[in-house]
Order: structure tokens, then sequence, then C-alpha cells
């Protein structure tokens, strides 16, 4: 997860050379960034065929362990998946099969990908998503906090407790939760469900299934949130810290304004760049770091889904969930660029 | 306070939103309460994934598992002792040649729309099968040598083999009805899940959300009469831990494939009660002893010196199954020998005293000096060519036990001058480099069933790969010629007492040869709220599984125990819940409180 791209944007990119201002450089530079993006996303359709080829193990072999099969019966599984084929007239169906948008049918599922992908979807958006916005106005709160009062007990505390619930493995934090909250620990009694996103027994209509949605979210969503907050936390602190040497915060104070409106009005907007450069390079790989959260609390995502069709391996379902990871990323990072351009006068300026 | 909201009010706002839903169990449970009055319903958490509903295609244990179910057999394995017995067949006989089976079909039996079930049914499913390629998927082995099958009449099948098959009694095909199949255009794509699902078994799939849960209805019509609970709900959890957990606080009345370690936690746990049956499976340790193509040329690079069966047979002197079971299975489990787990009682061998490999490091160091692999100066024995004995040992890393008993084996051939390289590797990777021939030792295991037809089979010559390397299902290129005739006698057994004979003979070899050494038999371990469900029926009795049984007695066998409530929830009171909130709410007033006295603070206050 800390494995974060810097944005492609150095200022001196973004400077016109034509010395022209506005509108033609604007257009020029989103063309660009839109173009890289293309290019990228074709990158990782070629390579979510090839990178998945190299695996270990054999589909039809891993299908028919443990059952009495005849060697007709193999043969046959091998022509239904196409990987008698040679290896070129795989690729090209699958590259054609893409166009179309036809991600194939999955060989365990026997059903079309983009099916699975539809239904999985959802549930890991509800989860990496309320997770990350959580995460980040807890991670933007207590860095200012911290930053402003650095050095502090509170900011001694703050940043003690974030580095260590990021250092720790998901999954063990997911369990301890997990006993906490769903099982009970002394007096603590269990208030959450310990796994799934609804229950068989909830009442019909969209309120109680709502609430049930919401009851089963709590858990994940904390254990996540948790994990990924100290990281918007970090940045944050030590950006504010950057601003906070600067002459034009003297200033502010100088004029008699409010601690309170110094910090909101002229140092936080200044220091929330990196933050949101960051914020949104996340958000692609979010879905991924969803993965173990998942896993701990039986939450039915897409992470589960491309970590169970990796012990086939299920090539068509591999593809088909890369394609749509990876893509998120492309396009998270298009959007950080593009923001970039919009947040930061200096990079608008010429 | 400002009437702009900072971004601690939203936080708060936010984590109280999220709280808030702690109100729903109080809801929830009003309702389940007011139902569990007239329903009783057994919950059960599954681990694995359900890869179909069509039973022709599913081959998961988890959706073999929902079909046994949902559909009724032709006949079925008892619960008592795993013998055939008539489910949609009330009674069969064979003609003089071996080759003609007639099965006379109930006539009490209905499918869950009312529509009668008949031999036209069974006939359907199985030409189906014959028919086309894609219904072959999951259960084709058992129709590859039936001539044909017609219905004679309503209640009368025939089915006629091309050569004799002492299978016949356990063909394990869920019958599906033709009124609704013969609809189906594409088989393979079929998904099955127009709920309710039309079948005949005991209970009647009504709803399915894909990795959420599965809920079934008792049939009320079932021809054995209606099971003792009203609903069955399996609920998906994706790690083993959970699934307990769930166990502990009611949410779920029954686990299965629990570890040593979580059954000892759960044993003193009061309202749950531990089942620890005979398990279905074998581990063994496999050599490579000359791995081959069907026509025999050799392929992979397994050593020579494996080939040899006095060094197997000093392997199998130098493993002490004993303490293997002891510690890698916490005494969960019985040292292992004949290749049929004891669980199958007809067809289990077990060694005389004299045949039986006990544990004896000198006597194996003995055998290998004599057999010709002297000691070499650095503790490691070589053969003719000079080539030490050192092997690789595979293990799979998502069986805790090859790790375990990797390294036991590791320092008891060491003992007896055999070098052991242990390598842990992903299982499709495993797979692959033994399915290749390139290995030395490997561990692998596999579930028996109760005609131990299919597990035979894959020792047999005729399961080593084709000439382009693909198409092998042996398990690990064992070929002995008279192994091949004692097969294909016992197939052709009709006799069960001669047959048994011939199971027993071929085990006899097979042990003797030493090509693949079983370990041991790891028991099944369950677990289920004793306070709500006194008794399930385990299968074989006593002694069995409740679960992932070859049939549906444990499901349909479970009997309530006496005033048991029906909502197993995770009982919160609302009241409690409500004081949650209260202290969120509070506190985020508080912390409001503060944070705006702060933000009248200038910068005088700070320094």
């Amino acid at each position: 997860m800390s494995d974060v791209l810097a944005p492609s944007e150095s200022l001196g990119d973004a400077q016109d050379s034509e010395g022209r201002s506005g509108g033609g450089g604007l257009v020029r530079y989103v063309a660009s960034k839109i173009a890289g993006a293309i290019t990228s996303l074709v990158l990782v359709i070629l390579l979510g065929f090839f990178l998945f080829r190299v695996l270990p193990g054999d589909p039809v072999q891993t299908m028919t362990r443990g059952r009495a099969v005849s060697p007709e019966q193999i043969a046959e599984l091998r022509e239904r998946f196409g990987l008698d084929l040679p290896l070129w007239q795989q690729f090209l169906d699958y590259l054609f099969g893409v166009l179309r948008g036809d991600l194939g049918v999955s060989y365990f599922y026997s059903r079309p990908v983009s099916d699975l992908i539809a239904e999985r979807f959802w549930p890991t958006v509800l989860l990496a998503g309320s997770a990350t916005i959580l995460a980040v106005l807890l991670g933007i709160w207590l860095g200012t906090r911290s930053a402003w009062r650095h050095g502090s007990r509170f900011d001694k505390t703050a940043t003690g407790v974030a580095l260590t619930l990021w250092s720790v493995p998901t999954f063990w934090l997911g369990l301890i939760v997990l006993m906490v909250f769903a099982v009970g620990v002394g007096p603590i009694p269990g208030m959450f469900p310990t796994g799934g996103i609804t229950s068989p027994d909830t009442p019909p209509g969209v309120i109680p299934y709502v609430l049930d949605v919401a009851h089963h979210l709590v858990l994940p969503c904390i254990t996540m949130v948790a994990v990924i907050f100290a990281q918007y936390q970090m940045v944050m602190r030590s950006s504010l810290l950057e601003e906070m040497g600067a002459d034009y915060l003297t200033t502010a104070r100088a004029k008699g304004l409010r601690d309170d409106l110094v910090r909101r009005r002229h140092a936080v907007p200044n220091a929330m760049l990196p933050t949101v450069t960051l914020i949104f390079l996340h958000l692609g790989l979010v879905v991924s770091g969803a993965i173990m959260v998942e896993t701990v609390f039986s939450w039915p995502g897409l992470g589960l889904l491309t970590y169970q069709a990796l012990d086939v391996p299920d090539l068509p379902l591999l593809q088909g969930t890369f394609i749509v990871l990876a893509g998120a990323v492309v396009a998270m990072n298009l959007v950080a660029d593009l923001l970039y351009r919009f947040l930061d006068p200096r990079v608008r300026a010429s | 306070m400002r009437v702009r909201s900072g971004v601690m009010a939203a936080a708060v706002g936010m984590i109280a939103a999220v709280t808030a839903p702690a109100v729903a169990p109080g809801v929830a449970g009003a309702e389940t309460a007011e139902t569990a009055e007239s329903s009783t319903v057994l919950r059960v958490a599954v681990t694995q994934n359900i890869d179909s509903l069509n039973p022709f295609i599913a081959i998961f244990a988890s959706s073999t598992e929902l079909m046994r179910l949902m559909y009724e057999f032709v006949t079925l394995p008892s619960a008592e002792d795993q013998s055939p017995i008539g489910g949609l067949a009330e009674s069969w006989e064979t003609s003089d040649d071996d080759l003609t089976w007639t099965f006379t079909i109930r006539d009490d039996v209905q499918w869950s729309d009312q529509e009668p079930v008949t031999a036209d049914d069974v006939a359907f499913t199985y030409n189906l099968m014959l028919e086309d390629e894609a219904a072959r998927t999951a259960n084709g082995n058992f129709v590859s040598s039936f001539e044909s099958v017609v219905a004679e009449d309503e209640d009368t099948l025939v089915i006629t083999t091309r050569t004799p098959q002492a299978t016949m009694l356990a063909l394990d095909i869920p019958i599906v009805p033709e009124h609704i199949w013969s609809e189906v255009d594409d088989i393979a794509s079929f998904t099955n899940d127009t709920m309710p699902v039309v079948g005949s078994g005991p209970f009647i799939l009504t709803e399915y959300r894909a990795e959420q849960f599965i809920r079934m209805e008792a049939n009320p019509d079932y021809f054995r009469g209606p099971a003792q609970i009203d609903e069955l709900q399996f609920l998906f959890y994706r790690n083993s831990d959970a699934a307990v957990q769930a166990l502990r606080t009611g949410e779920v009345d029954l686990v299965n494939r629990l570890t040593p370690a979580q059954v000892d936690a759960l044993r003193d746990v009061e309202g749950i009660a531990v089942n620890e049956a005979q398990g279905r499976r074998f581990y063994e340790l496999a050599t490579n002893p000359g791995a081959a193509t069907r026509d025999g040329t050799p392929i992979g690079d397994g050593h020579p010196a494996l080939e040899d069966v006095r060094v197997r047979q000093a392997i199998n002197q130098a493993i002490d199954r004993d303490v293997l079971v002891d510690r890698v299975l916490g005494g969960y489990g019985e040292p292992g020998a004949g290749y049929i787990p004891p669980v199958f009682e007809d067809y289990h061998w077990t060694p005389s005293d004299e045949q039986r490999w006990d544990f004896d490091l000198d006597a194996a160091n003995e055998l290998l000096d004599e057999a010709g692999y002297p000691m070499g100066d650095d503790g490691v024995r070589v053969d003719g060519d000079d080539r030490p004995l050192s092997f690789r040992l595979y293990g799979r890393s998502d069986r805790a036990f090859d790790t375990q008993a990797g390294e036991f084996v590791r320092n008891w051939l060491g003992e007896i001058g055999i070098e052991v390289d242990l390598q842990i590797m992903a299982g499709t990777r495993l797979n692959e480099l033994t399915g290749d021939g390139v290995y030395d030792l490997a561990f692998s295991g596999w579930a028996v069933n109760p005609d131990p037809d299919y597990v035979l089979g894959i020792q047999t010559c005729g399961q080593r790969p084709g000439a382009d390397g693909t198409g092998g299902t042996t398990d690990a290129f064992f070929c002995d010629e008279e192994f091949d005739e004692l097969y294909a006698a016992q197939l052709a057994e009709f006799d069960p007492e001669a047959r048994r004979q011939l199971v027993a003979d071929m085990q006899e070899l097979f042990y003797e040869q030493s090509s693949s050494m079983t370990l041991f038999y790891e028991n099944a371990l369950e677990a289920y709220r004793s306070d709500r469900f006194a008794s399930f029926q385990v299968q074989p009795d006593p002694g069995g599984v409740i679960r992932e049984q070859n049939g549906y007695w444990g499901y349909y066998g479970a009997q309530p125990a006496d005033g048991a409530a029906g909502g197993g929830e995770g009982g919160v009171s609302t009241g409690m819940v409500l004081a949650g909130i209260g202290a969120v709410v509070v506190l985020g007033g508080g912390a409001a409180v503060l944070i705006a006295r702060r933000r009248r603070a200038t910068a005088d206050d700070r320094e």
C-alpha cells in the first residue's frame, strides 16, 4: 500500500513552453494526460494476458483433481476452455474479446466474468469507499492538530498510535476487532455480526436492509480505517509543518487573526496539496487493499474473488479482475494529475 | 458555536452514523423471535465457495453437498454403514451376464412442483450425460461404461453396460426433473437459479446470494417424511476462525473442518458440543518410482534410487507414524498403513505383524547397506553411480501438515543416510511438478468414497499421462501389472465378499511396494450448538461425520433440542446499544465544545 508514485507533474512541465496562457495549454495538458492513461490501459490489457499465463498450475488439472475423470474428459475440458489452442490464438481471442467488452467465462463458476465482477464490485466500493472517507477525515484532522502543536503530548500520542496501527498486520488486527466487538470480551458485549454483509433473517424492506448492511459494515470499516488513516495523517502533518515556518503565517498572526483562522484559512489549504494527491493515488489501490479485511470479515467483495481465482488459476477471472483493478489505478492517477493542475495555483500560473 | 461545521463535527457525525445501526439487532431480533416460535432454523457455516448450482457442472464439496439436499439419487450410501440403499430405486436386479441392471423406481416420489418423479426423469438425466459433453463435467466417469439407458415404463429403468460394473450402486449422480431440464439449451452456461429450484430431495433451495447465504426449506412432501427442522441456512465465512467465533456467538449452529487447536478451545464451552469423527481422507508420502507416460516412456527427473523397492521400503521403516499423529495432528487421527481409511470398515486393510513396517531406523539402515548404498563420509549414502541419495521433498503451503511432517521426515531420513531438501510451495505448483514427474518425494492426500474403485484406480498404469504429457490422473506414477489385474477383477466382481478380498490383496501389494506410504488418517472435526440441537444423524453411525457426507442424513436427521429458541442472535439489548449511542453523542458534544473553545483562543494564548 505504500509504494505510491509521486504525481508525474513537476512544476517545470506545467509551464506552457510557448508562453501562451490558458486554453491551448490546458487542452494540450489534458490531452497528453488522457493519452498517457490510455497507453497505460493498453499495456494493462496486454500484460493481463501474459502475466497469468506464467502462473504455475494447469486449471484443468486443478479442477479435476480428486475426482474420477477419463483422459477424454480432460481433453474435453481443455477444448472448452480453449487451452488446446496455440498461445497466439488464445491471445487474439482474448484481445478481441476485451475489445468487444467480453471478458470471457470463468472456468470455475461457468458464468461470464463481467457478471461475477459486477456482483462483487459494489460491496468492495462500499467498504473501501466508506473506509477511505473516514480515514481521510480522521487523518487530516489528526495530522493538522499534530503539526500545529508539534512536540506536544497530543502530537506524540497521535503519531505513535497511528504508526502502530499502520504497522500491525491487517489480518491480526481484524481478528482482534472481531473477537472484541463481535464475540465480546469481559464486560464488552458482542455488538456486531462476525461476518458477511447481510443476515438471512432480516425482515424485508429497504430500511431494515440498509440498517442490516450498515450493521455488518461497522467492523470491517473500523479495521480498514485503523490500518490506512496513518498515511494521510503523516502526510498532512509534514506538509503543514513545512508551511508553518512561512512568512505569510507570521503576517496573518500579526494581523491579530485568531489562531484557528490562521490555521484554517492560511496554512491548511496550502498543506492540503500533497494530501489530496495521495488520496487520489490511493483510491485506485484501495480496492486491492481491501482483500485482507474482506477475508477476515467474510465480506463478499472483489478482493476475495481474485484471491480465490489464483488457486486454480481461473485465467479469465484473473484477467478480468486485473483489468478492472489496474484500470482503477490508471483512472485515479489521471484524476490526480488533472486535479493537481487546478488545485495548485503555481502549476496554473505561467 | 459557529455555523460552519468543522471537520471534527463531520467526523463525529460519520462515526455516530456508522455506530447507529447497532440498533438493528434490536429491531431484527424482535422479528426473528416472532418467527422462531413457529420454525426451527439450522444455520451452518460454509468456508468454501459454491462454484455452481448446476449439478452437472458443480464440483466443489460445498456445492456437491447442496446438490445432495436438493436432488434424490437412485441409490446412495446408508447412514449406518455406508452400504448402498435405495433412494429413488426401491429395488434392483442384474442379468446373468452382469451387464444389464434393472431398477424399479418408487412411485410415491414427487418433484417439489407436484409433478411425479418417474423412470423417465432418471433416464433423461443419464442420457443427457451420455449425449452432452458439458453434462459430463462433474460426474461423467460414472456413465463412461454405459451402453444404453432406457425407461421401459414409469417405474422401470434398464441400464446396459459394456463391461460388468460392480460400482453401479455407487452412482453419485443427482437426478433432475426432465420437464425443467429438457428446456435448457446450453448445459454449460445454465445457472439453475430460478427460485425455488425444483427438486425431490429433503430440502428445497429457496434463496441464494452468492458468497452471502443460502436458504433452504424442508420439503414437506419428501418421501421419507419431512425433516425435523423447518429451514436450513448456509452462511459464508471466509476463514475458519471467524466461523468458530460465529459458533460462539450463536450466529451459526454447526461448523466443520476445524483444526485441532480450534477443537481444543471449543471443547469446554457451554452449549457447544464437539464431534471428532473418523475422516474419509488419508495422507501419504508419495515417491517417484520412475515416472513414465502411459506407453512407458520415462519422463521427469526423479532420483533413480527410488525405482529400487528396497530404498522405498527403507524410507517406509524410517517414519514414525505415531509421532506424526501425536505431533502433527494433535492426536486427532490414526496412524496409517492400509490405503483405504478405517472409516470404511468393509475395505480397510491392516497389515499383519510380520508385514508391518514398524519404525526401526536400524533395520532401515541395514536394508540400505544390503541393497548396496554405502554411507559416504558426509553421512549421505551413495548409489552405484556415486550419486548421493539426496531427495527433494515437496509440500503444499496451504496445508499445515506438510511443513510440520516435512521436518520430521527430513530428520528421520537423515538418520538413515538420506538427505532431504524440503520445499514448500503453492499447491498448483506442486501439482504441476508432480504431474510432470519432476520430483523425488511429495506429500499428498485423497478423500475416499464408500466405493473404493476410484481411489484404487488412480494407482493403475492407464492413469499415467499420454504421450504429450497431459491427461494424467495418476497419483504418483505407480504402475504394477498384478495390481492392474486385481483392479480389473474387483470392478467385475459382483460378490461383495470376493470383491473385498480383491481390494485387500491390492492394498497388501501396494503396501509392500511402498511406492506411496499412507502416513495417517486425520479425523474430521466438527462442532455444533448442543443447546439448540440435541443430535444429528452421523455417517457412519456411530463415529461418523455430520457434514460432507455421502448423502443427506446429517442435516435431514437434525434433532432440535427441547425448548431451543429459534433465534441464535448475538444477544445485545437495545438498551445497551442506546446507551452506547448516547455515550458517542455525549463524547462528540464534549469534543465539539472543547474545539469551539480552543478556536476562540488566539495566538497569544498559545504562546
